[in-house]
């Protein structure tokens, strides 16, 4: 007994955490994925029912709403992000003598809560006595900038506190990228008089491809999950016009009771997530085995 | 290190003129620089000024005005009096169920990382990379698909509603990363210095602890603080498994914030904001390093 085990022991380490991951991740996955199949409302029915969840979301104008927010904000907060970030990256790496102070002011949203990040933004947005009011305040008393409240433009507003908070950390991806990249060519390419900028976008950016697929892992995993700044920013609201689709799955599961529509919504959540992440993970464990 | 500068230095033969321009170009540089830096300022900036200022100044002065007199009110609100809903105990008894929650949680999901990371890096079997990409999957998922069963599970476990039902949940996903940490830590350090220990008699525990725990205090405190974030920031398990008087500090936040009694208090909110953000704050004035190696680990794996 006490040889079986001493053989075992790494196996008995692993066995809780495998077990909790199983039961808690995939069985729970399972268990939402059947749920979605049925007719469950209030309380989860195991009937299954066939498609009428996913047939009733996709007819719904309000996920309709949550999907085309979630690509207008992915989109444009993966793009402004990575770009911000990239050229922060390329002007912090010009031997900048501040360099330590710049870093940390610039990364320093990425610790704090999503919700104090709504907060924020939510005050200096705010049209009544935040930003507008300050510039009008100026003199400009047609300036405009009731973004936060005005239903076309809100989710916009939602992309400038998410960027504001996200573009630090693409900025660190990026610099650690940059001095990664083999120093012995630069200093070739200088030598023959290559410009600086040449020498960025012909040398060091393709060198950077993996950099660019990490951050745009992490940004789509960041925006597909965004939940907490869009409650705290804007609610959802005016109305439901900054909807994303884990704010609708969280109104289905918690205010309206209708888990059936829940667990679908969150189901396509999640394939929109594998989508972006099997590939890359795979790809990541088949490198390693190699 | 790059070399890359603005201009490639061709040292002796620079005219006056191109000296001008290089200067110039520095100096461009380092106003750009700093005009990025206070883009990222600015809303904490707000947040402090306004903080610090009483309900009519705010309704009378600028946004980006420095206070004209200093007053506390709005943080010993925000402190002790501050109404997230019925209640009006302010902020301070959910900054304590956050520390009860995160405190805990960090605890069991380092310590069980570790051990998980070292059987992965150093006792590979049979199945073990299966096993720890199923486990690396699971970082990946978003918390809605297992939110409806997760609430069922702590009622039936009849944590529904409680701190240690939180501590759970945050342990169960946090385990993933705790795991990925440890195990690419571990797996830098050569086998042969395992196997010579096991010729030695020293079993799986012995090696760990005297061999592996001795040098692991770099990614403790990486994994540490990764967790500390997550579970001090989390809202999303916050609002979801949490009732009125266990809720974390975050969801009290928002309440406060959305709270439709009464006058908008906007010094109030901001002070709370800051109350909210300050412990991970420090942690990343404290510990940014490794702040930044835990963001990163993550997406650039060795």
């Amino acid at each position: 007994m006490t040889q079986w085990l001493e053989r075992h022991v790494p196996k008995v380490v692993l066995a809780p955490t495998f077990a909790a991951i199983l039961l808690f991740v995939y069985g729970f996955i399972g268990w939402t994925a059947w749920v979605s199949f049925t007719r469950s409302k209030l309380m989860p029915r195991y009937e299954i029912e066939g498609v009428i969840q996913y047939t009733k979301l996709f007819a719904s104008p309000r996920w309709d709403t949550a999907m085309n927010n979630l690509f207008i904000f992915g989109t444009l907060f993966i793009v402004i992000s990575m770009i911000l970030g990239l050229a922060l990256a390329i002007l912090l790496d010009q031997k900048i003598r501040t360099e330590g102070f710049l870093r940390t002011v610039y990364l320093y949203p990425m610790a704090l809560s999503m919700i104090v990040t709504g907060t924020a933004w939510k005050w200096i947005l705010n049209p009544g006595l935040g930003l507008q009011a300050t510039v009008q305040g100026w003199g400009f008393e047609n300036f405009q900038f009731d973004w936060l409240v005005n239903p076309d433009y809100a989710i916009y507003t939602v992309v400038m506190a998410g960027v504001w908070q996200s573009s630090g950390f693409v900025m660190a991806l990026f610099l650690a990228g940059l001095r990664s990249v083999d120093g012995e060519i630069i200093k070739a390419a200088q030598v023959d008089g290559i410009p600086t900028p040449r020498i960025y976008s012909a040398i060091i950016i393709p060198s950077m491809a993996p950099i660019f697929l990490s951050a745009f892992i992490v940004l789509s995993h960041l925006a597909i999950k965004s939940f907490d700044l869009v409650i705290a920013l804007t609610g959802g609201g005016p109305g439901y016009a900054t909807d994303l689709p884990a704010t609708y799955m969280y109104a289905m599961a918690f205010s309206r009771g209708d888990i059936g529509q829940a667990a679908s919504s969150a189901m396509i959540m999640m394939m929109v997530v594998f989508a972006i992440v099997v590939p890359y993970l795979y790809s990541e464990l088949r490198a390693k085995h190699d | 290190m790059t070399d890359a500068t603005l201009i490639s230095p061709r040292a002796g033969t620079r005219t006056t003129g191109q000296k001008v321009t290089r200067l110039a170009l520095r100096y461009g540089l380092y106003a750009l620089l700093f005009l990025f830096a206070l883009y990222y300022l600015l809303p904490l900036f707000v947040m402090v000024s306004t903080s610090l200022k009483s309900l009519d100044e705010i309704r009378t002065g600028s946004l980006v005005a420095l206070p004209r007199e200093v007053t506390f009110e709005a943080w010993k609100t925000a402190w002790s009096g501050a109404c997230t809903g019925i209640q009006c105990e302010g902020l301070k008894p959910y900054l304590w169920n956050s520390l009860l929650i995160a405190i805990p949680g960090v605890a069991i999901s380092t310590i069980i990382g570790a051990l998980n990371g070292y059987v992965f890096a150093q006792w590979r079997f049979r199945g073990a990379n299966l096993m720890f990409a199923l486990i690396l999957f699971g970082c990946f998922i978003p918390f809605q698909v297992v939110l409806l069963p997760m609430a069922r599970m702590l009622g039936l476990m009849g944590l529904a509603g409680s701190i240690p039902g939180l501590i759970f949940v945050h342990v169960v996903y946090g385990l993933g990363f705790t795991t990925l940490f440890f195990r690419n830590y571990y797996v830098t350090i050569p086998m042969e210095l395992v196997r010579a220990a096991k010729i030695d008699g020293a079993g799986f525990f012995r090696i760990f602890w005297s061999i592996f725990l001795p040098i692991s205090l770099p990614i403790i405190v990486v994994s540490v603080i990764w967790q500390f974030t997550q579970i001090w920031n989390d809202f999303l398990f916050g609002v979801s498994f949490s009732e009125a008087g266990t809720q974390p500090v975050t969801v009290a936040l928002n309440n406060i914030v959305n709270s439709t009694t009464g006058v908008k208090a906007y010094n109030v909110d901001m002070a709370a904001a800051i109350l909210a953000a300050l412990p991970t704050l420090l942690v990343y004035v404290v510990a940014g390093k490794y702040f930044i190696r835990g963001l990163t680990a993550g997406s650039v794996k060795g």
